[in-house]
């Protein structure tokens, strides 16, 4: 889960981290009290859109304002704007900081050595991931031992391979905090500023927790809470029906519907209904189980997907048994009304059995292949034909 | 011969007693794979009945029918010291993950096999590097574990999918695309299938999959399985150019996967430009890899080179 600015502020702020004063506001009304809350009206403040990807401020979603009014008036242009298909429905509003200089610093996961590096760059403030494409020598990345964290040491290694300026180690070590309390799996901060007094204060950052450990991580609610209606994309609302009801589901732009059981074989049907010139509308992996529940719960989900004009149950029987599915799909079709084509591909342990189940119990819009690549076929022409 | 697993292995479950462990230790079992413990501290000393379990599976040599008790001891070091167990199956929750990987580790356990799905990242970062320390090779996490047809089956893998034992070699990010195509190559067999898993950081990669087939005598050919996320199979085709010599044939799921969405498996993310399935494709292809665009069509090119 990716956290917005002002979320990856609080975590900074609450391990030690300087920030700027900020406060966040969901209307242009709200904007103005906080404004003359941080005092625009002496040193002015920053507007800054609150959305889950990068490039707002070309889009122009940062903008400084010279007063409180003013930056009601910036906030009122920003709220609503579109980044990248995501809405701004929240502002954080900051009191500006004099900056000297920007740097880069950030923990990210490293897959291939299995263990968190330390990227730390004197040119911040910009895409890092240019500024190394372009001068590679001066990013520097330093891997950190699992079993020893950022020590004192490791940490005057990471300040001084990064070129970063005095007092960096002390942050380095707070930020490397944030990382393991929260159970995060990227903690950045660009740019780090040093500041005209000469602190060192995060005036932008990014942090992304690890969902697998939301277990451990009470507190995460309330941050989920937060982000319910706050800067999200289109297509959201059958996201989160589908997290009601524990599915694994993810909406994408096709007309499709697409259910299997298995992440990597759920992804291969989307790229086989590709192949086969339509394009699907969803990944929803209903995974072992597939009872009847779960294939209705699945079903419902796809089919209340406007753009859904077919769908494609691809099921393997690994351990799970073909003739469960059927029953699954049986059950669930007593469940919910079929609206669209739906063709079924049951394949592997007892395929023969489900098959019968469903031809037992003929339904008028269900059809069956015996192949992923013929059921995938069968779906896209369903889908193509009732689109024109 | 095979991988990593083969018909001496003696493999104790941590977590047997727990109802994803009873079930598969139950099917492991009826596959002929000789499981000689349980662990679990709180039933030390008690013994499991499997009925039914020893069987008709991919050893046709197990024990023939009937039950089979396992015994449940209380560490992982007493099940090592009292059977000689050289491998471990961990099933337990996601919380506990990290303590029985450790416990395995200090144990001396040469394999650990890690089903569990939903592990936090930073525990898998820590076990991995401590086992790796200790010289503990560790498959998983969120995996199905890995199978020698006809030897043994360490895992979720269902060995009646292709139960003969042949000459493929496969290495998958993913159990259900390891079990399509072990089922489209079963007339085929193969000699071992690991299911690395899909989370960010796992214990073995494709590339240690790669090095051991390559050394095998009895692995002919290689199917090698990824997805996007991470550059596990940019780093792969590398290794295939200047260490196989073995004919490779690759998959990768995910061509139409958005960017920034987590597609199923906790590692299966495409960010920014990085991750992409056609990024791994092309990699592998320029290392002399066939790469199909379907399962079915993988699997065809298998048999092509074969023929």
């Amino acid at each position: 889960m990716d956290l917005f600015e002002h979320q990856a502020r609080e975590l900074f702020e609450r391990h030690g981290v300087l920030v700027p004063e900020a406060h966040v506001a969901r209307t242009g009304g709200e904007a103005r009290e906080a404004a003359v809350r941080l005092g625009a009206d002496e040193h002015g403040v920053v507007v800054k859109a609150q959305v889950k990807t990068g490039g707002r401020g070309k889009a122009g979603g940062v903008k400084r304002a010279a007063d409180a009014a003013s930056a009601e008036l910036t906030a009122r242009q920003i709220l609503g704007m579109d980044v990248k298909g995501h809405t701004v429905h929240t502002v954080m509003l900051a009191r500006p900081v004099a900056v000297e200089q920007e740097y880069y610093v950030s923990f990210v996961l490293d897959r291939a050595q299995g263990q968190f590096v330390a990227i730390a760059s004197a040119e911040g403030g910009m895409d890092i991931e240019e500024v190394a494409a372009a001068r590679p020598e001066a990013v520097a990345r330093v891997p950190v031992d699992p079993a020893d964290g950022v020590t004192e040491e490791k940490a005057a290694e990471i300040a001084a391979a990064g070129s970063l300026p005095e007092g960096a180690a002390p942050v380095l070590r707070k930020l490397w905090q944030v990382l393991c309390s929260e159970d995060a799996l990227l903690v950045e901060v660009n740019p780090l500023v040093r500041t005209a007094g000469g602190e060192l204060v995060a005036l932008d950052g990014k942090v992304t927790l690890d969902d697998n450990a939301r277990f451990r991580q009470a507190r995460w609610g309330e941050e989920r809470e937060q982000d319910e209606g706050g800067g999200q994309s289109d297509g959201d609302a059958l996201e989160a029906l589908a997290a009601e009801k524990g599915l694994n589901y993810v909406k994408l732009d096709g007309e499709v519907g697409v259910i299997g059981n298995g992440a990597g074989l759920v992804m291969s049907t989307l790229d086989v209904v590709a192949k086969c010139g339509a394009k699907p509308a969803d990944f929803l992996d209903i995974g072992g189980g597939a009872s009847a529940q779960v294939m209705a719960d699945g079903l419902s989900v796809v089919l209340g997907d406007p753009s859904v004009r077919s769908v494609l149950v691809n099921v393997f029987g690994g351990i799970t048994a073909c003739d469960a599915v059927a029953d699954g799909i049986t059950q669930a079709l007593a469940r919910i009304r079929l609206t669209k084509p739906l063709v079924v591909r049951l394949d592997g342990n007892n395929a023969a059995r489900g098959r019968e189940i469903l031809d037992a119990d003929p339904h008028p819009l269900l059809e069956q292949r015996s192949t992923m690549d013929g059921a995938a076929e069968r779906a896209a022409e369903l889908a193509t034909a009732t689109a024109a | 011969m095979a991988i990593f697993l083969d018909k001496g292995s003696k493999i104790i479950v941590q977590g047997m007693t727990g109802s994803e462990g009873m079930k598969h230790t139950r099917r492991m079992l009826a596959s002929g794979t000789d499981i000689v413990g349980g662990v679990n501290p709180r039933k030390a000393g008690t013994t499991v009945e499997f009925e039914g379990a020893a069987g008709t599976g991919v050893a046709a040599g197990g024990a023939g029918g009937g039950a089979r008790s396992v015994p449940v001891f209380g560490t992982v070091a007493e099940a090592r010291e009292a059977t000689g167990a050289d491998v471990s199956v961990v099933f337990v929750p996601p919380a506990f993950a990290k303590a029985a990987v450790v416990e395995a580790a200090d144990a001396g356990a040469p394999l650990v096999v890690v089903i569990t799905e939903g592990i936090p990242v930073h525990d898998a970062v820590a076990f991995r590097a401590y086992a790796q320390q200790r010289g503990t090779r560790i498959i998983g996490p969120n995996c199905p574990g890995l199978i020698s047809p006809g030897l043994s089956n360490a895992g979720i893998i269902p060995a009646d999918i292709a139960p003969e034992p042949g000459r493929i070699g496969l290495v998958s990010k993913s159990g259900t695309l390891t079990y399509q195509l072990m089922y489209e190559l079963r007339d085929i067999g193969f000699s071992s299938c690991v299911g690395i898993g899909g989370d960010p950081v796992i214990g073995t990669t494709h590339i240690d999959c790669l090095a051991a087939f390559e050394k095998d005598p009895e692995t002919d050919l290689i199917v090698m399985i990824g997805e996007i996320g991470g550059d596990a199979e940019e780093r792969a085709a590398e290794f295939v150019r200047e260490h196989v010599t073995k004919p490779v044939v690759g998959y990768v799921a995910g061509f139409t996967a958005p960017e920034g969405k987590t597609m199923g498996h906790a590692g299966a993310i495409v960010s920014g430009s990085s991750g992409t399935a056609r990024a791994k494709k092309e990699a592998l292809e320029a290392a002399g890899v066939q790469v199909g665009e379907t399962p079915t069509e993988t699997a065809r090119l298998v048999l092509d080179r074969l023929a």
